[in-house]
């Protein structure tokens, strides 16, 4: 790639930084060179969010309909898994996937329900009066 | 207090060492030179793992591996240390900072204030400078950017001690003495990282990795529309682009990066036959770019057809064949 040809498109860099580039100077010679932003790989990110805001919206849904329990929408949220949010909890897989139960949930104790809301970083009232 | 010069880098690991090992006196040393001294260059797709919902894939060599060898290649003594007790890891980190060091610290980047909310995902191999404390601010060199920034006390406890994979369980390191650099050590850095990485490209015996990993790779997308829908498909495609592209790969999946280094490992030998394998190197990265061109294609919905996805398999094919007689005739020049 030439460095004239490093692509200059609008991305999530913009206001914040441009990044680094590898490419080839008039003398044929490597220099590095700034970009801000390629489209090809924005529309990868944005693909990417758009599964992130899929699954939260599914999530949400779950919640409503009785089936799963806040923590589950606010993992989801948080972007997380099972396994990053046990580990944020210091508690076993098996433990966090019998919290998603509704029924489980209602009747956590308030530690472990605020050490949840610290992780989410979301007041307690609002995981428990989530909807 | 030791004035920090900032390095911006293509990759944060690269930057890192760049700038810690100029700290300590390695004048020499470039982001190409530390990535190529680092045997950075790879590929591997690790089966059955799926990362945020898709394929595991990796462009470069494991996190934590191009500062080690570059440590070792200049006889650069290490500090290192993580930490159990967070309260007690954030304590020593102000100290070390007191005493005037600059210090490398592993981190989550979703809690990384400073980043744009898109780029922050659990991501926990990222590397930062910590350079001086200002207040309840550290003042932060985050190589992939342009400028240094600031991090506050609670957010730098979040993201040295974040959680998932490879979680950093706030890791810490700097140089604490470096060993007399001479032209000598410096060409015998470059023949042993070459070395080595020709060996991570071509005999590793395992299908998924090296020059044999990226037809790997081909094999499966021919699968993937079939097997997983178009919606899923198109995401994997989606994820292998963000691997090759995003911030930190130099463009081209770090093809350009190690393109850069074997050039001025020519000049530093004096031997062009590397530049010749230099010239195959940039090749590959530009047919990556084409590759992601195409893949766009099918995650923007623009293709459709399974020949668009075995037209992508095919240029990986391409790929994996242009890297290996590259790395064939890199592993027969003597140095």
């Amino acid at each position: 790639m030439k460095k004239s040809e490093i692509p200059q498109d609008e991305s999530a860099l913009k206001g914040w930084t441009r990044e680094v580039f590898y490419a080839k100077n008039e003398e044929g010679k490597y220099e590095a060179g700034l970009s801000t932003g390629w489209s090809v790989k924005k529309d990868a990110l944005d693909g990417a969010w758009e599964e992130v805001h899929k699954n939260v919206e599914i999530a949400h849904q779950l919640v409503k309909d009785g089936k799963m329990s806040p923590i589950y929408y606010f993992m989801e949220l948080n972007l997380m898994d099972v396994s990053v949010l046990a580990q944020y909890m210091g508690f076993w897989k098996w433990r966090v996937k019998r919290h998603f139960k509704p029924e489980v949930f209602r009747k956590l104790k308030p530690t472990v329900l605020q050490r949840y809301a610290t992780v989410f970083e979301i007041d307690v009232e609002q995981l428990k009066n989530f909807k | 207090m030791q004035e920090f010069k900032h390095y911006q880098a293509a990759h944060c690991e690269n930057g890192v060492t760049v700038g810690l090992l100029k700290q300590v006196g390695l004048e020499q040393i470039t982001e190409p030179l530390a990535f190529g001294i680092g045997s950075g260059l790879f590929y591997i797709e690790i089966p059955f793992l799926k990362l945020q919902s898709g394929p595991a894939i990796s462009f470069r060599t494991f996190p934590g591996n191009i500062f080690k060898r570059t440590c070792k290649a200049f006889d650069v003594q290490l500090y290192s240390k993580k930490y159990r007790d967070e309260i007690k890891g954030m304590n020593e980190l102000d100290a070390l900072l007191a005493q005037g060091k600059s210090v490398g610290c592993q981190v989550g980047v979703f809690h990384l204030s400073y980043y744009p909310k898109e780029y922050r995902f659990h991501f926990n191999a990222h590397n930062l400078i910590a350079f001086g404390k200002e207040g309840n601010d550290y003042l932060v060199s985050d190589p992939v950017m342009e400028d240094t920034t600031r991090l506050s006390q609670q957010a730098m406890r979040k993201v040295r001690f974040a959680k998932g994979v490879l979680a950093p369980k706030g890791h810490i390191y700097y140089p604490t003495s470096i060993g007399i650099v001479t032209q000598d050590k410096l060409i015998k850095a470059i023949k042993t990282c070459i070395k080595r990485n020709c060996r991570d490209m071509l005999r590793i015996p395992a299908s998924f990795i090296g020059t044999s990993g990226i037809n790997y790779t081909a094999k499966n997308i021919r699968k993937w529309k079939d097997k997983l829908g178009d919606r899923k498909a198109a995401l994997y495609l989606g994820q292998i682009v963000r691997m090759q592209e995003e911030i930190g790969t130099g463009g081209g999946g770090f093809r350009y990066l190690y393109a850069a280094f074997l050039e001025e490992a020519a000049a530093i030998t004096r031997n062009d036959e590397l530049l010749l394998v230099s010239e195959k190197i940039t090749k590959a990265g530009d047919m990556w770019r084409d590759s992601a061109v195409q893949m766009a294609g099918i995650y923007k919905g623009r293709l459709t057809t399974q020949a668009d996805y075995n037209h992508s398999a095919d240029i990986l094919n391409a790929i994996s064949a242009l890297e290996k007689e590259a790395f064939l005739e890199l592993d027969k020049i003597k140095l």
